[in-house]
């Protein structure tokens, strides 16, 4: 009963005029960026960072904002997976199997509509276990010392590689180095300099919004740039046609979008695993158990457009289990909304349900209506969205580089964090070239100085004692699950990735 | 070969890291920990990642030679001259010279870039400036 009147009160802040038109052009925002491809929710919500943070929105606004972008992603990805085959962003890679025959056979406007219908009820159901499952992860939160949550952070890391890199030396690499630089600054606890090199701007230590917005946004525009021979321009898309779904086929899909929210939030909630594999998941059990000989799936089934988009919309409400209850991050882009409680001076985790419940559920309330308004603008108004992918990745890319030197710009008003940006903007670049997961990067930076001050508030309870780190059975769980974490997709990984690849080779030139 | 070569870059930034931790000056008032021991345990895992690298590289990218590669520079040093001059030539001047270049590169034809990059300064400049009041950098002009 608690949670239906913290949720209430949640609609109280959610229902004002501010909040809901936050909300409205945070979902407008959030389909277009879906849909456009090389812009996706990762990069969206890092260029809106600093915008949200230099135009002084309170926390609770802000945070709706962005992650109405955020769920608005989910929704618009699939536009142009369907009519272009590329998908608008990584999760709705698995949309393109099924919804780009159907648009071949002129079914555009079915395919658009029912992964619509299936894209809110992923997303509702999830938000739906938001409420309920985050409260009780609070509960075992409220339990964690310093110890346990330096071993929290450590599995974040391990088990966010896992998915992100075929190579999870590659990973820890990606890790250490993020860490590595947010230990760059006065220290918290002795107000030493570290690796500050005499520079007077470093003391403050590198600001994480400059390092998210040059590292995602900016090496997008690189690699753009590098690969744009041949595909600069898109084809023009089919017709949409009517985008109403009939009820038998509705009837039809319902176990399987039942099937994919299950799975989907599952995958969502598990720490590193995202809305990615969610969509693939929900797409692979749903053809093993409904088509095993594989006689529609793949031909323009509508199960097959229905299965991955509720899978991904659920992966990315469960994906904010973690993030909100622990302040530990389950994907990327809630990585990068933890930057924004972060750049709000809010601690997120157990406490943040204890201190700022207005914050909390706010955002889970503003959730509830933003998926309404995802609704409507994504069944009726679809045609209208569908529109954007005319703008040409020519004009568009230099529009994204622009908007993201505006929002850095306005954080500092300094030239000095412009470099930064553009250097990190290189080095993204030259790690995706690599094959270093960003990912693991952007959250060393964010939580490295939380994760030091548990390891060195631990050592200061024990005295000095290392031991202390693997002192309690919930400590000891922890690392176990961290190892696991980190071992299983060595094994595992490299399998199913390969076979995300080849499926995708399968279905025939995706970017052609 | 590229695996190999990060990780030698990985292993001279791993040292001078711990080198870096080293000179790290001690205060007075210190926890048992102190401000050296979690960067240096960084950098020897940094260090150990890079080592299997180069013990067991992946197949390497396709690096960009010639003229992309001299596509990409240009690029940077385009965004980089931006990135130092924004605060003296003003926001819409080098928005325009900027995003006006990017487009042109894109595939844009260069009448068309040229005013691309003047609609794409004006654009933003309306929206976040006039709209949202943002501050961007004013320059001699003010704009």
């Amino acid at each position: 009963m608690d949670t239906l009147a913290s949720l209430a009160d949640g609609f109280v802040i959610a229902l004002t005029f501010e909040n809901l038109a936050l909300a409205l052009i945070g979902c407008a925002l959030g389909s277009i960026m879906g849909a456009l491809p090389g812009l996706g929710p990762a990069n969206g919500v890092a260029i809106l960072i600093p915008l949200a943070f230099t135009m002084g929105l309170a926390p609770t606004p802000a945070l709706i904002l962005l992650t109405s972008v955020y769920y608005g992603c989910m929704y618009g990805g699939r536009i142009s997976s369907i009519l272009l085959n590329i998908p608008g962003d990584e999760p709705a890679m698995m949309t393109c199997l099924d919804g780009h025959p159907m648009a071949k056979k002129g079914e555009a406007g079915l395919a658009l509509s029912l992964s619509g219908v299936a894209s809110f009820v992923g997303a509702f159901f999830a938000t739906v276990g938001l409420v309920l499952l985050a409260p009780q992860l609070v509960r075992v939160a409220l339990l964690f010392g310093p110890a346990e949550y330096f071993a929290l952070f450590t599995l974040a890391f391990a088990t966010l590689g896992g998915i992100a890199s075929t190579n999870q030396a590659k990973a820890a690499f990606a890790a250490a180095l993020g860490l590595m630089i947010a230990m760059v600054g006065v220290d918290t606890q002795t107000g030493v300099p570290r690796f500050t090199l005499g520079e007077v701007h470093l003391y403050d230590g590198i600001d994480f919004l400059v390092v998210i917005v040059g590292l995602f946004a900016l090496s997008e525009v690189l690699v753009f740039l590098e690969e744009r021979h041949g595909k600069a321009d898109l084809h023009e898309p089919p017709k949409i046609g009517r985008v109403v779904p009939p009820l038998s086929i509705l009837a039809r899909c319902t176990p399987t979008m039942i099937r994919g929210t299950v799975l989907g939030f599952l995958s969502g909630v598990l720490p590193g695993a995202g809305a990615s594999l969610g969509s693939f998941i929900s797409y692979s059990l749903e053809k093993r158990l409904v088509d095993p000989k594989g006689r529609t799936f793949g031909k323009g089934d509508p199960r097959g457009v229905a299965a991955p988009e509720a899978g991904n919309n659920a992966a990315a409400g469960g994906a904010l289990v973690p993030m909100l209850a622990l302040g530990v991050p389950g994907s990327g882009t809630t990585a990068v909304l933890l930057a924004v409680l972060l750049a709000m001076n809010i601690t997120p985790g157990p406490l943040l349900f204890q201190q700022n419940p207005d914050v909390v559920w706010g955002l889970i309330a503003a959730l509830f209506i933003g998926n309404f308004m995802l609704l409507i603008m994504n069944i009726p108004m679809v045609s209208l969205f569908a529109r954007v992918l005319l703008v040409p990745p020519r004009i568009l890319m230099p529009v994204v580089a622009m908007i993201s030197f505006v929002g850095v710009y306005g954080i500092s008003g300094s030239s000095f964090d412009l470099i930064v940006m553009v250097a990190f903007g290189v080095l993204g670049w030259l790690l995706r070239k690599v094959d270093v997961p960003l990912v693991p990067v952007v959250l060393g930076v964010l939580l490295g100085n939380e994760m030091e001050v548990n390891l060195r508030r631990a050592m200061t309870i024990s005295d000095g004692d290392w031991s202390t780190l693997v002192g309690s059975p919930l400590a000891i769980g922890l690392w176990t699950v961290a190892f696991v974490g980190f071992v299983l997709p060595i094994l595992f990984g490299r399998v199913l990735k390969r076979r995300m690849r080849r499926r995708m080779d399968e279905e025939g030139a995706v970017i052609d | 070969m590229s695996d190999r070569i990060l990780g030698l870059v990985g292993l001279v930034v791993a040292a001078l890291y711990v080198w870096q931790a080293t000179l790290i000056e001690e205060s007075f008032i210190t926890d048992v920990v102190g401000p050296k021991t979690f960067p240096i345990i960084l950098a020897i895992l940094m260090a150990a990642t890079s080592l299997y690298f180069i013990l067991r590289p992946d197949k390497g990218p396709e690096w960009p030679t010639g003229a992309r590669l001299f596509e990409l520079l240009m690029a940077i040093a385009v965004l980089v001259l931006y990135a130092l001059y924004l605060p003296q030539v003003g926001f819409v001047i080098a928005t325009a010279i900027a995003a006006g270049y990017l487009t042109w590169r894109l595939g844009s034809r260069p009448l068309a870039s040229l005013l691309i990059g003047i609609a794409t300064a004006l654009g933003i400049w309306v929206v976040f400036k006039l709209i949202l009041g943002l501050s961007l950098a004013e320059g001699p002009f003010g704009f």
